[in-house]
Protein backbone atom coordinates (compact mmCIF):
# COMPACT_ATOMS: atom_id res chain seq x y z
CA UNK A 1 0.00 0.00 0.00
CA UNK A 2 2.90 2.36 0.67
CA UNK A 3 2.60 5.71 2.34
CA UNK A 4 -1.14 6.27 2.41
CA UNK A 5 -1.17 9.81 3.73
CA UNK A 6 0.35 10.95 0.45
CA UNK A 7 -2.90 9.97 -1.25
CA UNK A 8 -4.83 12.46 0.83
CA UNK A 9 -4.18 16.05 -0.21
CA UNK A 10 -4.38 19.03 2.11
CA UNK A 11 -7.54 20.07 0.28
CA UNK A 12 -9.13 16.67 0.96
CA UNK A 13 -8.24 16.86 4.63
CA UNK A 14 -9.82 20.30 4.97
CA UNK A 15 -12.93 19.20 3.13
CA UNK A 16 -13.37 16.23 5.43
CA UNK A 17 -12.74 18.42 8.45
CA UNK A 18 -15.45 20.84 7.33
CA UNK A 19 -17.87 18.00 6.72
CA UNK A 20 -17.53 16.70 10.25
CA UNK A 21 -17.73 20.18 11.73
CA UNK A 22 -14.13 20.17 12.88
CA UNK A 23 -14.71 17.23 15.20
CA UNK A 24 -11.26 15.90 14.40
CA UNK A 25 -7.88 17.54 14.00
CA UNK A 26 -6.04 17.24 10.71
CA UNK A 27 -3.61 14.70 12.17
CA UNK A 28 -6.52 12.60 13.41
CA UNK A 29 -8.09 12.69 9.97
CA UNK A 30 -4.85 11.41 8.44
CA UNK A 31 -4.78 8.58 10.99
CA UNK A 32 -8.42 7.77 10.30
CA UNK A 33 -7.63 7.64 6.61
CA UNK A 34 -4.87 5.12 7.21
CA UNK A 35 -7.30 3.08 9.25
CA UNK A 36 -10.00 3.38 6.58
CA UNK A 37 -7.58 2.11 3.94
CA UNK A 38 -6.50 -0.70 6.24
CA UNK A 39 -10.13 -1.81 6.67
CA UNK A 40 -11.00 -1.32 3.01
CA UNK A 41 -9.00 -4.31 1.88
CA UNK A 42 -10.37 -4.60 -1.63
CA UNK A 43 -9.77 -0.91 -2.26
CA UNK A 44 -13.33 -0.13 -3.31
CA UNK A 45 -13.34 3.27 -1.64
CA UNK A 46 -15.77 2.18 1.04
CA UNK A 47 -15.69 -0.36 3.84
CA UNK A 48 -18.24 -3.15 3.40
CA UNK A 49 -20.08 -4.93 6.20
CA UNK A 50 -17.84 -8.00 5.73
CA UNK A 51 -14.75 -5.88 6.19
CA UNK A 52 -16.11 -4.32 9.38
CA UNK A 53 -17.02 -7.73 10.72
CA UNK A 54 -13.49 -8.97 10.14
CA UNK A 55 -12.53 -6.88 13.18
CA UNK A 56 -13.29 -9.38 15.95
CA UNK A 57 -13.72 -6.68 18.59
CA UNK A 58 -16.46 -5.14 16.48
CA UNK A 59 -18.09 -8.45 15.54
CA UNK A 60 -18.63 -9.46 19.17
CA UNK A 61 -20.40 -6.19 20.00
CA UNK A 62 -24.17 -6.72 20.61
CA UNK A 63 -25.05 -3.62 18.59
CA UNK A 64 -22.82 -4.44 15.63
CA UNK A 65 -25.69 -5.17 13.23
CA UNK A 66 -27.44 -1.88 14.02
CA UNK A 67 -24.23 0.06 13.58
CA UNK A 68 -23.47 -1.78 10.35
CA UNK A 69 -26.72 -0.49 8.88
CA UNK A 70 -25.50 3.03 9.59
CA UNK A 71 -21.89 2.64 8.51
CA UNK A 72 -21.96 0.11 5.67
CA UNK A 73 -20.79 1.50 2.35
CA UNK A 74 -19.86 4.96 3.56
CA UNK A 75 -17.03 6.75 1.80
CA UNK A 76 -14.23 8.26 3.85
CA UNK A 77 -15.87 11.67 4.34
CA UNK A 78 -19.10 10.11 5.61
CA UNK A 79 -17.11 7.64 7.71
CA UNK A 80 -15.43 10.49 9.58
CA UNK A 81 -18.78 12.25 10.00
CA UNK A 82 -20.19 9.03 11.44
CA UNK A 83 -17.39 8.86 14.00
CA UNK A 84 -17.61 12.53 14.90
CA UNK A 85 -20.06 11.83 17.71
CA UNK A 86 -17.20 10.01 19.47
CA UNK A 87 -14.70 12.81 19.22
CA UNK A 88 -13.72 14.50 22.50
CA UNK A 89 -14.83 17.75 20.84
CA UNK A 90 -18.36 16.54 20.19
CA UNK A 91 -21.16 18.23 22.09
CA UNK A 92 -23.59 16.41 24.36
CA UNK A 93 -26.35 17.11 21.85
CA UNK A 94 -24.36 15.45 19.05
CA UNK A 95 -23.86 12.36 21.16
CA UNK A 96 -27.54 12.15 22.09
CA UNK A 97 -28.42 12.63 18.44
CA UNK A 98 -26.24 9.66 17.54
CA UNK A 99 -27.89 7.46 20.15
CA UNK A 100 -31.27 8.58 18.86
CA UNK A 101 -30.31 7.57 15.32
CA UNK A 102 -29.28 4.11 16.55
CA UNK A 103 -32.75 3.64 18.00
CA UNK A 104 -34.64 5.27 15.16
CA UNK A 105 -33.92 2.58 12.59
CA UNK A 106 -36.47 3.80 10.03
CA UNK A 107 -35.17 7.35 10.33
CA UNK A 108 -38.55 9.05 10.69
CA UNK A 109 -37.52 11.05 13.75
CA UNK A 110 -39.70 9.04 16.15
CA UNK A 111 -38.68 6.21 18.44
CA UNK A 112 -41.47 3.76 19.18
CA UNK A 113 -41.91 1.19 21.90
CA UNK A 114 -40.90 -1.51 19.43
CA UNK A 115 -37.72 0.35 18.47
CA UNK A 116 -36.67 0.40 22.11
CA UNK A 117 -37.70 -3.22 22.51
CA UNK A 118 -35.53 -4.19 19.52
CA UNK A 119 -32.45 -2.52 20.96
CA UNK A 120 -33.09 -4.13 24.32
CA UNK A 121 -33.30 -7.45 22.52
CA UNK A 122 -29.91 -6.85 20.92
CA UNK A 123 -28.43 -6.00 24.31
CA UNK A 124 -29.83 -8.91 26.28
CA UNK A 125 -30.11 -11.66 23.68
CA UNK A 126 -31.73 -14.85 24.84
CA UNK A 127 -31.13 -14.15 28.51
CA UNK A 128 -34.41 -12.33 29.07
CA UNK A 129 -37.70 -13.51 27.61
CA UNK A 130 -39.67 -11.27 25.24
CA UNK A 131 -42.39 -10.86 27.83
CA UNK A 132 -39.95 -9.85 30.53
CA UNK A 133 -38.44 -7.30 28.16
CA UNK A 134 -41.87 -5.78 27.47
CA UNK A 135 -42.57 -5.74 31.16
CA UNK A 136 -39.32 -4.02 32.07
CA UNK A 137 -39.68 -1.44 29.32
CA UNK A 138 -43.29 -0.67 30.16
CA UNK A 139 -42.41 -0.25 33.80
CA UNK A 140 -39.55 2.19 33.32
CA UNK A 141 -41.45 4.13 30.65
CA UNK A 142 -44.35 4.44 33.03
CA UNK A 143 -42.16 5.76 35.80
CA UNK A 144 -40.70 8.35 33.46
CA UNK A 145 -44.12 9.53 32.43
CA UNK A 146 -44.49 7.81 29.05
CA UNK A 147 -46.79 5.07 27.84
CA UNK A 148 -46.48 2.13 25.47
CA UNK A 149 -47.96 4.23 22.70
CA UNK A 150 -45.63 7.18 23.25
CA UNK A 151 -43.50 8.26 20.34
CA UNK A 152 -40.24 9.68 21.60
CA UNK A 153 -38.53 12.43 19.67
CA UNK A 154 -35.05 13.88 20.02
CA UNK A 155 -36.04 16.39 22.67
CA UNK A 156 -37.36 13.53 24.81
CA UNK A 157 -34.01 11.82 24.51
CA UNK A 158 -32.27 15.04 25.49
CA UNK A 159 -34.48 15.29 28.55
CA UNK A 160 -33.88 11.67 29.58
CA UNK A 161 -30.19 11.39 28.82
CA UNK A 162 -29.04 14.95 29.21
CA UNK A 163 -29.04 15.11 32.99
CA UNK A 164 -25.67 13.52 33.70
CA UNK A 165 -22.65 13.44 31.39
CA UNK A 166 -22.51 10.86 28.66
CA UNK A 167 -19.13 9.13 28.39
CA UNK A 168 -18.79 8.44 24.69
CA UNK A 169 -15.27 9.25 23.60
CA UNK A 170 -12.88 7.35 21.41
CA UNK A 171 -9.21 8.21 21.02
CA UNK A 172 -7.81 8.27 17.52
CA UNK A 173 -4.22 6.99 17.70
CA UNK A 174 -1.91 9.53 16.13
CA UNK A 175 1.65 8.36 15.41
CA UNK B 1 -1.69 -17.21 -0.67
CA UNK B 2 -4.47 -17.75 1.77
CA UNK B 3 -7.42 -15.86 0.37
CA UNK B 4 -9.41 -13.35 2.26
CA UNK B 5 -12.06 -13.17 -0.41
CA UNK B 6 -15.32 -14.96 0.00
CA UNK B 7 -17.54 -14.90 3.04
CA UNK B 8 -16.06 -15.51 6.43
CA UNK B 9 -17.90 -18.33 8.08
CA UNK B 10 -18.34 -18.66 11.84
CA UNK B 11 -15.74 -21.07 13.20
CA UNK B 12 -16.90 -24.19 14.92
CA UNK B 13 -14.30 -26.13 16.79
CA UNK B 14 -11.54 -23.59 16.99
CA UNK B 15 -12.80 -21.29 19.73
CA UNK B 16 -13.56 -22.96 23.00
CA UNK B 17 -15.50 -21.44 25.84
CA UNK B 18 -12.80 -22.26 28.35
CA UNK B 19 -10.39 -19.66 26.99
CA UNK B 20 -8.94 -17.05 29.30
CA UNK B 21 -11.44 -14.28 29.72
CA UNK B 22 -11.28 -11.95 26.73
CA UNK B 23 -13.06 -9.26 28.70
CA UNK B 24 -9.91 -8.89 30.81
CA UNK B 25 -8.08 -7.62 27.77
CA UNK B 26 -10.72 -5.57 25.97
CA UNK B 27 -10.95 -1.84 26.62
CA UNK B 28 -13.92 -1.74 28.90
CA UNK B 29 -16.47 0.93 29.40
CA UNK B 30 -19.34 -1.02 30.87
CA UNK B 31 -17.48 -4.13 31.84
CA UNK B 32 -15.78 -2.74 34.92
CA UNK B 33 -18.24 -0.46 36.64
CA UNK B 34 -21.26 -2.22 38.06
CA UNK B 35 -24.30 0.05 37.83
CA UNK B 36 -26.33 0.36 41.00
CA UNK B 37 -29.66 1.68 42.02
CA UNK B 38 -33.12 1.28 40.73
CA UNK B 39 -33.54 0.77 37.01
CA UNK B 40 -34.65 3.89 35.22
CA UNK B 41 -35.53 4.66 31.60
CA UNK B 42 -32.25 6.46 31.33
CA UNK B 43 -30.32 3.29 32.14
CA UNK B 44 -32.03 1.35 29.40
CA UNK B 45 -31.65 4.06 26.79
CA UNK B 46 -28.04 4.89 27.61
CA UNK B 47 -26.18 2.60 25.24
CA UNK B 48 -23.14 4.86 25.17
CA UNK B 49 -20.64 2.37 26.71
CA UNK B 50 -21.47 -0.30 24.15
CA UNK B 51 -21.40 2.19 21.29
CA UNK B 52 -18.05 3.46 22.52
CA UNK B 53 -16.62 -0.05 22.48
CA UNK B 54 -17.85 -0.54 18.92
CA UNK B 55 -16.51 2.80 17.74
CA UNK B 56 -13.21 2.09 19.50
CA UNK B 57 -12.96 -1.17 17.59
CA UNK B 58 -13.66 0.61 14.31
CA UNK B 59 -10.96 3.19 14.97
CA UNK B 60 -8.28 0.79 16.21
CA UNK B 61 -8.29 -2.79 17.36
CA UNK B 62 -5.67 -5.09 18.79
CA UNK B 63 -6.32 -7.89 16.30
CA UNK B 64 -5.65 -5.93 13.11
CA UNK B 65 -2.55 -4.44 14.71
CA UNK B 66 -1.03 -7.93 14.85
CA UNK B 67 -1.02 -8.21 11.08
CA UNK B 68 0.13 -4.74 10.15
CA UNK B 69 3.41 -4.64 8.26
CA UNK B 70 5.89 -2.25 9.80
CA UNK B 71 8.36 -1.21 7.16
CA UNK B 72 11.48 0.48 8.51
CA UNK B 73 11.32 4.27 8.79
CA UNK B 74 12.21 5.96 5.51
CA UNK B 75 15.40 7.91 5.93
CA UNK B 76 15.97 9.03 2.38
CA UNK B 77 14.15 12.28 2.70
CA UNK B 78 16.69 14.95 1.98
CA UNK B 79 19.09 15.99 -0.75
CA UNK B 80 22.14 14.34 0.83
CA UNK B 81 20.56 11.12 1.97
CA UNK B 82 18.55 10.48 -1.16
CA UNK B 83 21.51 9.83 -3.50
CA UNK B 84 23.01 7.63 -0.80
CA UNK B 85 19.82 5.66 -0.66
CA UNK B 86 19.71 5.42 -4.46
CA UNK B 87 23.21 4.02 -4.61
CA UNK B 88 22.17 1.61 -1.89
CA UNK B 89 19.27 0.45 -4.04
CA UNK B 90 21.54 0.00 -7.03
CA UNK B 91 24.01 -1.98 -4.95
CA UNK B 92 21.31 -4.17 -3.46
CA UNK B 93 19.50 -4.97 -6.68
CA UNK B 94 22.36 -5.11 -9.15
CA UNK B 95 25.18 -6.53 -7.05
CA UNK B 96 23.93 -8.17 -3.89
CA UNK B 97 20.89 -9.79 -5.43
CA UNK B 98 22.66 -11.53 -8.33
CA UNK B 99 25.45 -12.73 -6.00
CA UNK B 100 22.90 -14.11 -3.60
CA UNK B 101 20.92 -15.75 -6.38
CA UNK B 102 24.10 -17.44 -7.59
CA UNK B 103 24.99 -18.62 -4.08
CA UNK B 104 21.49 -20.04 -3.70
CA UNK B 105 21.65 -21.78 -7.07
CA UNK B 106 25.01 -23.34 -6.20
CA UNK B 107 23.56 -24.45 -2.90
CA UNK B 108 20.63 -26.10 -4.66
CA UNK B 109 22.91 -27.85 -7.10
CA UNK B 110 25.07 -29.25 -4.31
CA UNK B 111 22.02 -30.22 -2.34
CA UNK B 112 20.20 -31.98 -5.15
CA UNK B 113 23.29 -33.77 -6.36
CA UNK B 114 23.75 -35.23 -2.90
CA UNK B 115 20.16 -35.63 -1.82
CA UNK B 116 18.83 -37.52 -4.81
CA UNK B 117 21.54 -40.23 -4.73
CA UNK B 118 21.31 -40.56 -0.96
CA UNK B 119 17.55 -40.81 -1.08
CA UNK B 120 17.47 -43.56 -3.67
CA UNK B 121 20.67 -45.46 -3.14
CA UNK B 122 20.49 -45.73 0.62
CA UNK B 123 16.91 -46.96 0.57
CA UNK B 124 17.93 -50.09 2.36
CA UNK B 125 19.89 -48.52 5.20
CA UNK B 126 17.27 -46.30 6.79
CA UNK B 127 19.14 -44.85 9.74
CA UNK B 128 22.16 -43.86 7.66
CA UNK B 129 19.94 -42.37 4.98
CA UNK B 130 18.05 -40.34 7.57
CA UNK B 131 21.30 -39.07 9.06
CA UNK B 132 22.55 -37.87 5.68
CA UNK B 133 19.21 -36.33 4.73
CA UNK B 134 19.16 -34.42 7.99
CA UNK B 135 22.61 -32.99 7.32
CA UNK B 136 21.64 -32.07 3.76
CA UNK B 137 18.44 -30.31 4.81
CA UNK B 138 20.40 -28.31 7.35
CA UNK B 139 22.83 -27.48 4.55
CA UNK B 140 20.24 -26.16 2.12
CA UNK B 141 18.67 -24.10 4.88
CA UNK B 142 22.05 -22.56 5.60
CA UNK B 143 22.30 -21.65 1.92
CA UNK B 144 18.88 -20.02 2.09
CA UNK B 145 19.88 -18.03 5.15
CA UNK B 146 23.11 -16.98 3.42
CA UNK B 147 21.08 -15.84 0.41
CA UNK B 148 19.51 -13.10 2.51
CA UNK B 149 22.70 -12.46 4.42
CA UNK B 150 21.03 -13.77 7.49
CA UNK B 151 22.78 -12.86 10.69
CA UNK B 152 21.29 -15.12 13.29
CA UNK B 153 22.39 -15.11 16.88
CA UNK B 154 21.41 -18.26 18.71
CA UNK B 155 21.16 -18.13 22.46
CA UNK B 156 20.74 -21.02 24.82
CA UNK B 157 21.45 -24.75 24.62
CA UNK B 158 20.96 -26.31 21.20
CA UNK B 159 18.00 -28.68 20.86
CA UNK B 160 18.86 -32.31 21.42
CA UNK B 161 17.18 -35.33 19.94
CA UNK B 162 15.11 -36.87 22.68
CA UNK B 163 11.73 -38.51 22.57
CA UNK B 164 8.68 -36.91 24.16
CA UNK B 165 9.61 -33.34 23.52
CA UNK B 166 8.18 -30.71 21.18
CA UNK B 167 9.49 -27.27 20.29
CA UNK B 168 7.19 -24.29 20.01
CA UNK B 169 8.04 -20.91 18.58
CA UNK B 170 6.36 -17.64 17.68
CA UNK B 171 5.63 -17.26 13.99
CA UNK B 172 6.46 -14.31 11.77
CA UNK B 173 7.13 -15.81 8.38
CA UNK B 174 7.90 -19.14 6.80
CA UNK B 175 11.57 -18.21 7.08
CA UNK B 176 11.27 -18.89 10.82
CA UNK B 177 11.31 -22.52 9.90
CA UNK B 178 14.39 -22.15 7.69
CA UNK B 179 16.29 -20.24 10.34
CA UNK B 180 15.61 -22.86 12.97
CA UNK B 181 16.12 -25.72 10.55
CA UNK B 182 19.63 -24.69 9.61
CA UNK B 183 20.70 -25.41 13.19
CA UNK B 184 18.63 -28.54 13.84
CA UNK B 185 16.68 -30.68 11.42
CA UNK B 186 13.24 -30.38 12.92
CA UNK B 187 10.15 -32.14 11.74
CA UNK B 188 7.51 -29.51 11.35
CA UNK B 189 3.77 -29.27 11.06
CA UNK B 190 2.71 -26.97 8.26
CA UNK B 191 -0.19 -25.78 6.20
CA UNK B 192 0.04 -27.42 2.79
CA UNK B 193 0.82 -24.71 0.25
CA UNK B 194 0.33 -24.68 -3.51
CA UNK B 195 3.05 -24.06 -6.06
CA UNK B 196 6.76 -24.67 -5.71
CA UNK B 197 6.57 -24.45 -1.94
CA UNK B 198 4.14 -27.35 -1.93
CA UNK B 199 6.52 -29.31 -4.12
CA UNK B 200 9.35 -28.75 -1.68
CA UNK B 201 7.05 -29.72 1.16
CA UNK B 202 6.08 -33.03 -0.37
CA UNK B 203 9.56 -34.08 -1.40
CA UNK B 204 12.36 -32.76 0.75
CA UNK B 205 10.54 -31.92 3.92
CA UNK B 206 8.89 -35.30 3.81
CA UNK B 207 12.30 -36.79 4.54
CA UNK B 208 12.67 -34.98 7.84
CA UNK B 209 9.18 -36.09 8.74
CA UNK B 210 6.66 -33.31 8.26
CA UNK B 211 3.00 -33.36 9.08
CA UNK B 212 0.46 -31.55 6.92
CA UNK B 213 -2.77 -29.95 7.92
CA UNK B 214 -5.51 -28.11 6.17
CA UNK B 215 -6.88 -25.08 7.97
CA UNK B 216 -10.29 -25.27 6.36
CA UNK B 217 -10.93 -28.87 7.40
CA UNK B 218 -12.66 -29.05 10.75
CA UNK B 219 -12.20 -32.78 11.20
CA UNK B 220 -8.59 -32.40 10.16
CA UNK B 221 -7.74 -31.25 13.65
CA UNK B 222 -8.31 -34.65 15.25
CA UNK B 223 -6.31 -36.46 12.61
CA UNK B 224 -3.46 -34.02 13.02
CA UNK B 225 -3.45 -34.31 16.81
CA UNK B 226 -3.18 -38.06 16.44
CA UNK B 227 -0.26 -37.75 14.03
CA UNK B 228 1.47 -35.30 16.35
CA UNK B 229 1.14 -37.67 19.25
CA UNK B 230 2.49 -40.60 17.27
CA UNK B 231 5.44 -38.61 16.04
CA UNK B 232 6.41 -37.27 19.42
CA UNK B 233 6.43 -40.70 20.97
CA UNK B 234 8.81 -42.13 18.36
CA UNK B 235 12.40 -42.34 19.59
CA UNK B 236 14.27 -41.71 16.36
CA UNK B 237 11.93 -39.21 14.80
CA UNK B 238 13.31 -35.73 14.35
CA UNK B 239 12.26 -33.32 17.11
CA UNK B 240 8.92 -31.76 16.33
CA UNK B 241 8.61 -28.02 15.77
CA UNK B 242 5.20 -26.42 16.09
CA UNK B 243 4.07 -22.83 15.60
CA UNK B 244 1.07 -22.72 17.95
CA UNK B 245 -0.14 -19.32 16.74
CA UNK B 246 -1.28 -21.04 13.57
CA UNK B 247 -0.62 -18.01 11.40
CA UNK B 248 2.08 -15.41 10.74
CA UNK B 249 2.03 -12.45 13.11
CA UNK B 250 4.03 -9.28 12.69
CA UNK B 251 6.74 -9.93 15.33
CA UNK B 252 5.44 -7.19 17.63
CA UNK B 253 2.44 -9.05 18.98
CA UNK B 254 1.62 -12.64 19.78
CA UNK B 255 -1.81 -14.17 19.30
CA UNK B 256 -3.20 -17.02 21.33
CA UNK B 257 -1.46 -20.35 21.19
CA UNK B 258 -3.50 -23.33 20.08
CA UNK B 259 -3.55 -25.97 22.74
CA UNK B 260 -2.77 -28.88 20.38
CA UNK B 261 0.97 -28.81 21.04
CA UNK B 262 0.43 -28.72 24.78
CA UNK B 263 -1.70 -31.79 25.25
CA UNK B 264 0.67 -34.37 23.78
CA UNK B 265 2.06 -35.39 27.14
CA UNK B 266 5.51 -34.09 26.18
CA UNK B 267 7.96 -31.57 27.47
CA UNK B 268 7.52 -28.28 25.66
CA UNK B 269 10.68 -26.36 24.76
CA UNK B 270 9.89 -22.74 23.95
CA UNK B 271 11.87 -20.94 21.25
CA UNK B 272 11.61 -17.18 20.84
CA UNK B 273 12.49 -15.44 17.56
CA UNK B 274 12.87 -11.70 17.20
CA UNK B 275 13.79 -9.95 13.97
CA UNK B 276 15.64 -6.68 13.92
CA UNK B 277 13.31 -4.29 12.13
CA UNK B 278 16.04 -1.81 11.19
CA UNK B 279 17.29 -4.07 8.42
CA UNK B 280 14.11 -5.50 7.03
CA UNK B 281 10.56 -6.21 8.12
CA UNK B 282 10.54 -9.99 8.08
CA UNK B 283 6.79 -10.28 8.59
CA UNK B 284 5.23 -12.26 5.77
CA UNK B 285 1.87 -10.62 5.22
CA UNK B 286 0.30 -13.49 3.32
CA UNK B 287 -2.64 -11.29 2.38
CA UNK B 288 -0.40 -8.82 0.62
CA UNK B 289 2.32 -10.86 -1.06
CA UNK B 290 3.07 -14.37 -2.15
CA UNK B 291 5.94 -16.25 -0.57
CA UNK B 292 8.03 -15.83 -3.72
CA UNK B 293 7.68 -12.05 -3.56
CA UNK B 294 8.48 -12.17 0.12
CA UNK B 295 11.69 -14.10 -0.52
CA UNK B 296 12.67 -11.72 -3.29
CA UNK B 297 12.10 -8.81 -0.97
CA UNK B 298 14.40 -10.41 1.57
CA UNK B 299 17.03 -11.13 -1.04
CA UNK B 300 17.13 -7.48 -2.08
CA UNK B 301 17.45 -6.15 1.46
CA UNK B 302 20.71 -5.56 3.25
CA UNK B 303 20.38 -8.33 5.75
CA UNK B 304 18.01 -10.31 7.88
CA UNK B 305 19.15 -9.95 11.44
CA UNK B 306 17.49 -11.88 14.17
CA UNK B 307 17.90 -13.43 17.58
CA UNK B 308 16.81 -16.93 18.46
CA UNK B 309 16.50 -17.94 22.07
CA UNK B 310 16.16 -21.57 23.08
CA UNK B 311 14.39 -21.30 26.41
CA UNK B 312 14.03 -23.62 29.37
CA UNK B 313 11.86 -26.68 28.71
CA UNK B 314 8.48 -26.60 30.42
CA UNK B 315 6.23 -29.35 31.64
CA UNK B 316 2.54 -29.43 32.40
CA UNK B 317 2.13 -28.49 36.05
CA UNK B 318 -0.22 -30.57 38.23
CA UNK B 319 -3.71 -29.14 38.04
CA UNK B 320 -2.91 -27.02 34.98
CA UNK B 321 -5.07 -27.33 31.91
CA UNK B 322 -3.59 -27.48 28.41
CA UNK B 323 -4.88 -23.97 27.71
CA UNK B 324 -3.28 -22.56 30.85
CA UNK B 325 -0.04 -24.33 29.92
CA UNK B 326 -0.20 -22.81 26.43
CA UNK B 327 -0.75 -19.34 27.88
CA UNK B 328 2.11 -19.76 30.30
CA UNK B 329 4.52 -20.74 27.52
CA UNK B 330 3.21 -17.91 25.34
CA UNK B 331 4.00 -15.56 28.18
CA UNK B 332 7.57 -16.90 28.44
CA UNK B 333 8.15 -16.49 24.71
CA UNK B 334 6.49 -13.06 24.51
CA UNK B 335 8.54 -11.69 27.37
CA UNK B 336 11.80 -12.94 25.86
CA UNK B 337 11.04 -11.64 22.36
CA UNK B 338 9.42 -8.41 23.50
CA UNK B 339 5.99 -9.19 22.05
CA UNK B 340 2.71 -7.78 23.27
CA UNK B 341 0.08 -10.41 23.93
CA UNK B 342 -3.41 -10.14 22.49
CA UNK B 343 -6.29 -12.43 23.42
CA UNK B 344 -7.29 -13.30 19.88
CA UNK B 345 -7.13 -16.57 18.04
CA UNK B 346 -5.00 -16.23 14.90
CA UNK B 347 -7.64 -18.08 12.89
CA UNK B 348 -9.97 -15.09 13.25
CA UNK B 349 -8.17 -13.96 10.11
CA UNK B 350 -10.21 -16.59 8.30
CA UNK B 351 -13.38 -16.90 10.36
CA UNK B 352 -15.72 -14.92 12.60
CA UNK B 353 -15.58 -14.99 16.38
CA UNK B 354 -17.79 -17.49 18.11
CA UNK B 355 -21.16 -16.05 19.23
CA UNK B 356 -20.27 -17.05 22.78
CA UNK B 357 -18.38 -13.80 23.33
CA UNK B 358 -21.35 -11.66 22.39
CA UNK B 359 -23.61 -13.86 24.48
CA UNK B 360 -21.46 -13.35 27.52
CA UNK B 361 -21.87 -9.57 27.19
CA UNK B 362 -25.60 -9.96 26.69
CA UNK B 363 -25.89 -12.20 29.70
CA UNK B 364 -24.11 -9.79 32.02
CA UNK B 365 -26.27 -6.88 30.83
CA UNK B 366 -29.44 -8.94 31.21
CA UNK B 367 -28.54 -9.98 34.72
CA UNK B 368 -27.79 -6.40 35.70
CA UNK B 369 -31.15 -5.23 34.34
CA UNK B 370 -33.10 -7.90 36.19
CA UNK B 371 -31.21 -7.30 39.39
CA UNK B 372 -31.76 -3.56 39.35
CA UNK B 373 -35.43 -4.04 38.60
CA UNK B 374 -35.78 -5.62 42.00
CA UNK B 375 -34.05 -2.80 43.83
CA UNK B 376 -36.09 -0.07 45.44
Amino acid sequence: MGNTSSMLTQYDIEEVQQHCNKAFSQQEIVSLYERFCQLDRNGGGFVSAEEFLSVPEFAVNPLSQRLLRMVDGLNFKEFVAFLSAFSPRATLLQRIEFIFKVYDSDGNGKVTFNDMLDVLHDLTGQFISENQRKQVLTQVLDEAGYTKESLLVLSDFVKILGSSGLKMEVEVPVD
Amino acid sequence: MSSSEGKLKPSSSELDLDRPNIEDYLPSGASIHEPHGKLRLRDLLDISPILTEAAGAIVDDSFTRCFKSNPPEPWNWNVYLFPLWCSGVVFRYLILFPVRAIVLTIGWMIFLSCFIPVHFLLKGNDSLRKKWERVLVELICSFFVASWTGVVKYHGPRPSMRPKQVFVANHTSMIDFIILEQMTAFAVIMQKHPGWVGLLQSTILESVGCIWFNRSEAKDREIVTKKLREHSQGADNNPLLIFPEGTCVNNQYSVMFKKGAFELGCTVCPVAIKYNKIFVDAFWNSRKQSFTMHLLQLMTSWAVVCDVWYLEPQNLRPGETAIEFAERVRDIISVRAGLKKVPWDGYLKYSRPSPKHRERKQQSFAESVLRRLEEK
